[in-house]
């Protein structure tokens, strides 16, 4: 529109770019805060000038008792996550795939995963800890913190399935089956493939949803803690900057996960683009 | 799509063997946990015990008291506050870079850069509010240094407008991302003879961008409402305790071990954000945007 019509910019778009500058500062400033804060100085307290520079509280969350269980929770955490990731991954993708039918329940199976994505997470967990309780079973990190994680990591994974498909040509499909590819073997070597990219992100999510899940696994969680929930407790007892030092080690947990994910995702999409280059051209498949 | 012919018994079983260990989950983990809330709510209580029957004092404690309809006056004025920032943020984020960013690859990378902290932590994010915006916050400390004021500002933090500030900066990701899909489909033919037969910037966006994004802005709607309504947390931690929500009065009752009490407001609480889901979704189809 406006920006294609002449060759210079409109002012619209500086005013928006202003715009969109001013809110990734207002995304990522406060967050930078609490990593400069989390090298306090061993003097130094929860908020600006620092005194001094060091990686006092670090070492605190290994050494001291009183930051709870840091180490045992994390592992805990990524345990979790990596279970969570695999399921679903496995289940996204079939539910993506049962989607592309026509079959009874269909709707009623998509407003059932909206409506578990939209249930505020305190109120799942109240009622997965009940279904615990009555069942006589006790509530475990593994088994009803699992359970809850998943009404919210299923229903991300079956939304990024769809976009994922919406773009998929089914040509390649059709071509695999033309030339004799029993449906197993179309899924496993044509299908699954092309939709690595997107795969990948559905992985994504159900890692970082899962790792830094905390209303759904409040309740359910059992005798113990995952690491956001060893953080929930500390945002209410600990005044130190140990509780800094413990919000930048799992950023930058997140952050590795999320580079190493993008980063495949990104080789995928170079590497196909060259081969696509290399050879006649044919059919753009998904993006 | 037309499957391959198999034998029809495999045709029609396919897909249901396909959804089914969503559906399991799903039944398990959503479904029953979500009828025994129900139930729960309409059993009774005596001191910490739970006592199967079907009496209906909690509901009368609900709507007999005062305090829930100031609970949910508060929780509602969040959701609409905080619905209206985040709708105003998602729409011009995504409109600068669907139709403002002209190459593919810096849209993509700046649409990263806004979705990147959705996978960090919540509360992480919620609690580096507090070194900014406290007395001795960054923000305090620079206002004092150019001269805007000389004496901190003291509503910044613990107060109504920092539990709105963390609320936006946790949840207007969940109002971008969906405006931002359905306006990146928007074909550019429709615009650019918009413009050629005349049209002014504000009619275009009026009558052809705001129309064809709306299914991306009721899904953004419903997300937002819903997670405010939902929450406890920030408003616990980012109002030091002076204001509350109707979920962070139940995680109260909760931690004291009052189910009955707590299942009966959250049954009235999922009412009325399935009410306001429902409204949503009589003004636009949104299962036609998410399914493709």
């Amino acid at each position: 529109m406006t920006a294609r019509s002449s060759n210079g910019r409109p002012w619209t778009f500086y005013a928006l770019a202003a715009f969109f500058t001013l809110f990734v500062l207002f995304l990522y400033g406060p967050m930078s805060a609490i990593f400069i804060l989390s090298f306090q100085g061993p003097t130094g307290g929860l908020t600006f000038p620092m005194n001094g520079v060091s990686l006092h509280w670090f070492k605190a969350l290994v050494v001291q008792q009183r930051s709870g269980d840091f180490v045992g929770s994390f592992s805990r955490s990524i345990v979790l996550a990596i279970i969570v990731l695999a399921i679903t991954v496995v289940i996204s993708i079939m539910a993506g795939l049962a989607f592309r039918y026509r079959f009874r329940g269909a709707t009623a199976v998509f407003y059932m995963a909206i409506a578990s994505l939209i249930m505020p997470g305190l109120l799942l967990g109240l009622g997965v800890g009940l279904m615990f309780q009555f069942a006589h079973v006790s509530p475990a990190w593994f088994s009803s913190a699992l359970g809850a994680q998943l009404t919210w990591t299923l229903p991300f994974g079956l939304l990024i399935m769809f976009a994922v498909f919406s773009r998929f040509n089914r040509a390649y499909e059709e071509a695999a089956r033309d030339l004799g590819a029993s449906p197993w073997q179309t899924l496993r070597l044509v299908v699954l493939p092309i939709l690595l990219p997107g795969i990948i992100g559905v992985a994504l999510f159900g890692f970082t949803l899962s790792y830094d899940e905390f209303p759904r696994t409040l309740i359910p969680i059992g005798s113990r803690n995952t690491l956001p929930l060893e953080i929930w407790a500390m945002t209410t007892d600990v005044t130190s900057p140990a509780l800094y030092a413990l919000g930048t080690l799992t950023t930058a947990v997140s952050f590795v996960v999320i580079a190493v994910a993008l980063t495949s995702i990104a080789v995928i999409q170079r590497r196909r683009a060259r081969r696509q280059r290399d050879r006649t051209p044919g059919p753009l498949g998904d993006a | 799509m037309r499957p391959q012919p198999l034998g029809t018994s495999r045709v029609t079983r396919t897909p249901y063997l396909l959804v089914a260990p969503l559906t399991v989950v799903l039944i398990v983990f959503f479904g029953i946990p979500l009828v025994l809330v129900v139930v729960v709510s309409f059993f009774d209580l005596d001191k910490f015990d739970i006592i199967p029957t079907f009496v209906l004092t909690n509901y009368a404690e609900v709507f007999g008291s005062s305090l829930t309809y100031a609970l949910y006056a508060k929780t509602i004025t969040y959701a609409l506050i905080v619905w209206a920032i985040t709708l105003v943020i998602g729409f011009t984020v995504s409109y600068f870079l669907v139709f403002h960013v002209r190459s593919v690859l810096v849209q993509m990378a700046l649409f990263l850069l806004c979705t990147v902290p959705f996978w960090t932590s919540n509360v992480i994010r919620m609690i580096s509010w507090i070194p900014f915006l406290g007395r001795h916050g960054l923000f305090n400390q620079s206002l004092i240094a150019v001269g805007i004021t000389d004496h901190p500002l003291e509503f910044l933090l613990f107060s109504n407008f920092s539990v709105v500030i963390a609320y936006v900066h946790l949840f207007s990701l969940f109002m971008i991302v969906p405006i931002f899909n359905s306006m990146a489909r928007i074909d550019r033919a429709v615009i650019e003879a918009a413009v050629d037969g005349g049209a002014s910037r504000a009619r275009v966006i009026t009558e052809i961008v705001i129309p064809l994004s709306k299914t991306g802005i009721a899904l953004g709607s419903i997300f937002v409402i819903a997670l405010v309504m939902g929450d406890f947390f920030v408003v616990k931690i980012m109002s030091g305790g002076q204001s509350s929500s109707v979920v962070a009065a139940m995680s109260n009752e909760i931690a004291i071990l009052q189910y009955p009490p707590a299942a009966a407001n959250a049954v009235c609480l999922l009412i009325i954000v399935m009410l306001m889901v429902a409204a949503i979704m009589r003004l636009v189809d949104v299962r036609r945007e998410l399914s493709g």
